[in-house]
């Protein structure tokens, strides 16, 4: 009787999910050339992956952006959802859905847009170094280029983010905040014991996602490329490289097995994070 | 096995056709029908089949190819044919290979530029038109547009359209300064310290690094960096003498800042095209009509020389771009496609294809009174013709491309791109691009030797 109720999930999950994981599994046992078709190669494809630095070189590149990126985000979406909470705000409904906005917009036409106010000529840095007669940064050269694609990724999640914190501080109790009025508690000390600890697990599912995001980085970075292609090289991310190993050089196995690595990687990385945030509950 | 069966299949249908029109044929009967190849069909076969019902699927982007269609079904109305543009360059090979990795969903016919053809070439994926007596059509082309289609001994496509490389200038700009006109690569680099001197707004050309455009600089210099033995022996060796004559010339005007660092075919390059900030371009000869509806604002004041060379006076030039048309192994009806490819890269199409602004690569069109004669007032009357079909004469002969050219050239931003971003030496670009050029290749199972 029970597996009649989880079956319609079964067959859909199974379809959609373990099949294709297997399925890509199997096409990275294999290996198939120009010359010489197909032929099954084992854990070549993995080997080879563990040993190619540009692979570990995207698998790096991603890492750092995770590490600067996501706790500035996180932290900005925090003091905003704080800020939203406290309720001194003027036209509170209106700020919310402002810093929200931009997650509505597509991360094609955002990173469009973006890279359009990042153009050295004829963009709005272009312009503004025009006027002051200044040489800033240039968002779009080489040794800028992640820092541009993390600012893109902060004004995109943060909304997002924002309203996770800010649903898990609605539900914390009234009754809280009486008892530390009456204690003598101060905005901050309310904040350290009792707003922060309340929503540890909605900040532990927004650090989840977005370490997975981080490590599925493509679309911005894909994007730009035809702005800069000096910039940002064909294995930039572990995806953009599995996509350009697949689709420009017919490489299907290879990008399987890099994808299959990828995958694990996230899911150890993921549930790091989530072992390290719910220590602190215990 | 499967070849034997498909053949089995093509030789029934042909059978079949012939049976139920085998009357109406009866005129043309002049040529020769005994050379038909495993694949191939004689000349009755074509006419055969192009007056029965059939459809045949295009795919291309070239502009030209919809008025071709349109020529050719009034002139077969029994055969339809689907054009579809399945994206632009790299896009549509990247579909024609899945598709042709898939075993089904090609297009009967495909276009396919020169530096394309290799890789769908020699994976056997296309029919090999000397089995339709593609052979004969071989003097109605130009000797490096028929080069570039003709690979280990087969033809694997007819030619369209061709890019033999000139110089185009703004005249207005050159003598704002009272610069004269560079012929030599070291009179070229002169001009534009002097230009950029005169005006830091503006460079002698712009490059952020283009795969094709360096290739083609390499095969003016005299490089013949690829080379095929067999179809699977490779030579890569982007460090010879040609590749070293242009980077000794490009890196002079990259150290110095004076490329412009416009991306091309930006909003921004049409612009720099229009004001006179880029003022010259090394491009293939199609690039007028690009000038003409993206830089409508220059009219009159661009011109057409020959392009630069190392030798005072010894021209030479390198095909840039151009390509042509190809019969996919896949398609079930061989004859019509290859009828397909008679009407529109032969004496009809190719009219219509230059009348619509394409460069053609059929002798008897550029050689033609009216197309040398034509005056174009975009370039202030200039018979920008007579300059570039010098130019389609002065290629220099035996270039090859790799058989896994569309990749490399995928991955030359993350190689010689570096070189152009840093202000490096592109040398060193060029050889991490050779480096990484032959280890694709030996992945997909090619002999390769490096230098």
């Amino acid at each position: 009787m029970g597996w009649a109720f989880v079956g319609p999930f079964m067959a859909v999950f199974l379809l959609v999910f373990v099949a294709p994981v297997l399925y890509a599994f199997y096409l990275s046992l294999f290996q198939n050339q120009m010359v010489g078709g197909d032929k099954f190669v084992g854990g070549a494809n993995y080997l080879q992956a563990l040993g190619d630095p540009q692979f570990w070189d995207s698998v790096t590149r991603v890492a750092v952006f995770l590490v600067v990126q996501v706790p500035i985000m996180l932290f900005l979406a925090l003091f905003a959802a704080l800020a939203l909470d406290s309720g001194r705000l003027r036209a509170s409904s209106f700020f919310r859905i402002s810093v929200f906005l931009p997650y509505a917009v597509p991360a094609v036409v955002a990173t469009l847009m973006w890279g359009f106010i990042y153009g050295p000529r004829f963009g709005l840095f272009g312009s503004i170094n025009d006027f002051f007669g200044l040489d800033l940064a240039e968002p779009l050269s080489s040794s800028w280029i992640l820092a541009s694609i993390g600012n893109i990724n902060t004004w995109e999640f943060t909304g997002y983010n924002m309203l996770i914190f800010y649903s898990a501080l609605k539900v914390i109790p009234a009754e809280l905040y009486e008892a530390a009025n009456l204690d003598g508690a101060g905005t901050f000390r309310v904040i350290r014991s009792i707003k922060l600890p309340s929503i540890r697990g909605a900040i532990g599912i927004a650090s989840i996602f977005s370490v997975i995001g981080s490590f599925q980085l493509f679309n911005e970075p894909n994007i730009l490329k035809a702005l800069a292609p000096n910039s940002i090289s064909s294995y930039f991310t572990p995806n953009m490289y599995a996509y350009n190993l697949s689709f420009a050089g017919q490489q299907f196995n290879y990008a399987a097995a890099i994808s299959i690595i990828m995958g694990v990687l996230t899911v150890i990385v993921a549930y790091v994070v989530q072992l390290s945030g719910s220590r602190k509950d215990a | 096995m499967k070849n034997n069966h498909r053949f089995r299949r093509v030789a029934t249908a042909a059978l079949a056709a012939s049976l139920l029109v085998g009357g109406l044929a009866a005129c043309s009967g002049s040529s020769t029908t005994a050379n038909a190849g495993a694949e191939g069909a004689s000349a009755e076969d074509i006419a055969k089949a192009l007056d029965t019902e059939t459809t045949l699927t295009v795919w291309g982007w070239a502009p030209q190819l919809e008025p071709i269609v349109e020529a050719f079904e009034a002139k077969y109305p029994k055969v339809h044919v689907n054009l579809e543009n399945v994206g632009t360059g790299n896009a549509h090979y990247t579909k024609l290979q899945n598709a042709v990795k898939a075993g089904s969903g090609a297009p009967d016919v495909a276009q396919i530029e020169y530096n394309a053809l290799p890789q769908f070439a020699l994976s056997d994926s296309l029919v090999n038109l000397k089995d339709f007596g593609a052979e004969e059509l071989k003097d109605n082309y130009t000797q490096s547009t028929w080069g570039s289609v003709n690979l280990n001994d087969g033809v694997y496509a007819l030619p369209q359209d061709s890019g033999p490389m000139a110089m185009f200038y703004r005249a207005d700009v050159f003598e704002k300064h009272g610069i004269s006109i560079p012929t030599t690569w070291d009179e070229y680099v002169e001009a534009g310290k002097k230009l950029h001197a005169a005006d830091p707004k503006a460079y002698i050309t712009s490059d952020t690094g283009d795969a094709g455009f360096t290739t083609s600089m390499i095969w003016q210099a005299g490089g013949k960096p690829y080379t095929l033995d067999g179809s699977t022996k490779v030579a890569v060796d982007l460090q010879d003498e040609g590749a070293k004559k242009w980077t000794g010339t490009w890196n002079q005007l990259l150290k110095d800042d004076l490329l412009s660092p416009v991306t091309s075919w930006s909003d921004e390059w049409y612009k720099g095209l229009s004001d006179g900030s880029i003022a010259t371009l090394i491009i293939g000869a199609w690039m007028p009509a690009n000038l003409e509806s993206g830089a409508a604002g220059a009219s009159g004041q661009w011109r057409v020389a020959p392009m630069p060379t190392y030798e005072k006076g010894a021209a030479a030039t390198a095909e840039n771009g151009g390509g042509g048309d190809a019969v996919l192994k896949q398609s079930k009806n061989k004859a019509a496609a290859y009828g397909f490819l008679q009407f529109a890269n032969g004496p009809e199409g190719s009219k219509i294809h230059a009348a619509n602004g394409g460069f053609p690569s059929t002798k008897a069109d550029l050689e033609s009174e009216s197309f040398l004669n034509a005056e174009s007032a975009y370039f202030g009357g200039q018979k920008i013709n007579e300059v570039l079909v010098q130019a389609s004469k002065d290629v220099v002969p035996g270039w090859s491309y790799l058989p896994f050219q569309t990749y490399a050239n995928s991955i030359y931003s993350d190689t010689v791109g570096q070189a152009y971003g840093s202000k490096g030496d592109l040398n060193d670009g060029l050889k991490a691009w050779q480096d990484a050029t032959a280890k694709y290749g030996q992945q997909q199972g090619f002999t390769v030797t490096t230098k």
